[in-house]
């Protein structure tokens, strides 16, 4: 029995047979498996160690070094708002306090729909562009508050047009399980 | 999709194929690529390791140590394989210049990983990017699946008896995995947490084997180095710092953005020429030089070349080249307070004058910022800081001391404008903890 997609099974098996060490692809194949199954459950922090060949315990020994690597579900879209010396003096906080107000959640809070949950992160490398932020892996730069309402009904849409064309040929893949 | 911008007093080396589409590998040959990496394949590692020596190429992560120096530490002999690292898990606040590098020229990334392979006489190599950055992830790994495509990179590149490798390698959140030994931690699937020096990366490093680390910046700079001549990109910069430098601007500049100057290109001109000044026409307080863990600069003190010996004689640090810029209406205490908050999410645990010295400036700082400080407290954190520096197994702690020190040595009155329960003037942001 596997958690992961044929997909990502073989992404693992090409990873660990280029390295010296099995344990090298330890790291990314957590991120990659988050981002497949939305968190790292019970179930895939034991399907990880055994696809490695360590114990469950080495595995969340490291796992919870990592800032990315979360244990309990996010929002199908993670908003990731950085607020940094240099977002901070641009305004980062005003966006993330905006966030906060649309959403009428905090820090690493979910909406009660699950559509989305909101994040306060250090510095994500994009200083020269700020106020930033990520959501999942895509980044929104130079913003303001004002920004934010036309950010988040632009993933509503998204994620309304995901649902209308899963309906008609499901995608078999549940980003917040 | 983040901006490029352009200022004429720009000497583009590193940027030169920036916004040309240089990602896709046919474009990248077109514009001069791979051409220095087989220039190095025939002239061999002695020549390869001279030629950065005398170009004076220093490391562009932040500490500045000379690569072509580096390179000559790894043994010629080994037991054991030699490997190279290139450090893209840009993380210090205020820097963004790898990132424009992976997303507009990866191809430089990949030539640089090889030549540095050629002259440490290494087979594999690793590129490993912070895993927020997964859309130049992607973009590197397509980018290294197109030079083996081509023969570049295999058993066999550009058609030699030679091999090399190359593996992109995704982090998952860890400004501390920059430190070099803590990123070879992570390489081999373990927590981030640095090792004790000696030995050196040179001598034991990734697997326990001789390991060359450089910074991205560096790794991209050195085709170009093999192509304008070791004497040619030399004369560029100023003395022992060759070449150009990816300086970002950011905070209250009118046009914030990475901009590649001379090295010991003057700083107060960087600012208000390069980047327009403050914005708004407002009046400049301070200056953090080279990314978060740089001390401080005030007004007076911004009158220097931009190269590792003038700033450092200036009492702070070229570092990472990323340039913070600060009006007059900021809050020095919250800035200190944001910075150090920083350090204090990212410390690993494993010194303890570091896991505890950032917790408490932390506490320090947010009580004094809230309001609640007593005069004594500006000592303590002071304190505090010194007690931290050198105490530590990597550079972290001191990148947490460093800027603390500075903010209450330069900000004094400041940080006594928030006592006996004075408001702070600027301030609305940061969030009274209760401590």
């Amino acid at each position: 029995m596997t958690l992961f997609s044929p997909q990502l099974a073989a992404r693992f098996d090409a990873l660990v047979a280029r390295y010296p060490l099995r344990r090298s692809a330890l790291v990314p194949m957590l991120l990659y498996a988050q981002d497949e199954i939305g968190y790292l459950s019970d179930a895939v922090i034991a399907e990880v160690a055994e696809r490695i060949g360590i114990t469950e315990l080495d595995v969340r020994n490291v796992a919870t070094y990592y800032s990315m690597l979360r244990f309990k579900p996010a929002g199908k879209y993670n908003i990731q708002v950085c607020t940094n010396i240099s977002c901070m003096l641009r305004g980062g906080y005003e966006v993330y306090e905006r966030f906060q107000d649309e959403l009428g959640i905090g820090h690493k809070g979910v909406t009660a729909d699950g559509l989305f949950s909101l994040e306060e992160v250090e510095c994500i490398g994009a200083c020269c562009w700020a106020p930033a932020i990520q959501v999942n892996y895509d980044f929104h730069d130079e913003l303001s508050a004002a920004s934010v309402p036309g950010i988040l009904a632009g993933y509503r849409d998204k994620a309304a047009a995901n649902d209308a064309s899963s309906n008609a040929k499901p995608e078999g893949k549940a980003p917040h399980a | 999709m983040p901006r490029l911008v352009s200022h004429p007093d720009e000497v583009k080396i590193v940027t030169r194929r920036f916004g040309q589409g240089a990602a896709n590998i046919d474009r990248y040959i077109e514009l001069g690529g791979y051409t220095s990496a087989k220039k190095c394949l025939e002239q061999g590692p002695e020549w390869i390791i001279d030629e950065m020596k005398a170009s004076s190429l220093r490391g562009r992560g932040g500490a500045g140590f000379p690569t072509g120096l580096k390179w000559s530490f790894v043994p010629k002999q080994s037991a054991k394989p030699k490997y190279v690292l290139v450090n893209g898990d840009e993380s210090e606040p205020g820097t963004c210049k790898d990132h424009l590098i992976f997303l507009h020229d990866p191809h430089s990334v990949i030539e640089g990983t090889i030549i540095a392979g050629l002259a440490i006489g290494s087979k594999l190599g690793f590129i490993y990017l912070r895993g927020e950055y997964r859309y130049l992830i992607e973009i590197m790994e397509k980018a290294v699946a197109d030079a083996y495509a081509k023969g570049y990179l295999g058993k066999n590149i550009f058609g030699s008896d030679t091999e090399f490798q190359v593996i992109v390698q995704s982090g998952a959140g860890a400004y501390e995995v920059g430190e070099e030994s803590a990123l070879m931690e992570s390489l081999e699937g373990k927590r981030g947490v640095p090792r004790i020096k000696p030995p050196f990366p040179a001598v034991v490093g990734l697997y326990g084997g001789p390991t060359v680390i450089n910074n991205a910046e560096t790794i991209a700079t050195v085709p170009h180095v093999i192509e304008m001549g070791a004497a040619a990109y030399a004369a560029v910069g100023s003395p022992r710092n060759g070449g150009t430098r990816l300086f970002g601007l950011s905070g209250h500049i009118a046009n914030p953005g990475v901009y590649e100057l001379p090295m010991g290109y003057n700083l107060k001109k960087m600012i208000y020429e390069v980047g327009g000044g403050i914005r708004g026409g407002r009046k400049l307080k301070a200056v953090v030089p080279g990314g978060s863990s740089t001390p401080v600069l005030l007004p007076e003190e911004i009158d220097i070349g931009m190269d590792f010996d003038q700033v450092g004689k200036a009492g702070s640090m070229l570092g990472s080249g990323g340039v913070v810029v600060l009006d007059d209406q900021t809050c020095i205490v919250e800035f200190a307070l944001r910075t150090i908050s920083f350090y204090q999410h990212e410390s690993c645990g494993w010194c303890i004058p570091c896991r505890e010295g950032t917790d408490w400036l932390k506490k320090s700082l947010t009580r004094f910022h809230a309001g609640f400080g007593v005069a004594k407290d500006i000592d303590n954190i002071q304190y505090l800081a010194e007690n931290m520096m050198g105490r530590t197994f990597c550079p972290l702690g001191d990148a947490a001391a460093m800027p603390t020190l500075g903010f209450v040595k330069k900000f004094r009155k400041e940080f006594e404008d928030h006592l006996n329960g004075n408001p702070c003037p600027f301030a609305k942001h940061v969030e009274v903890a209760v401590v």
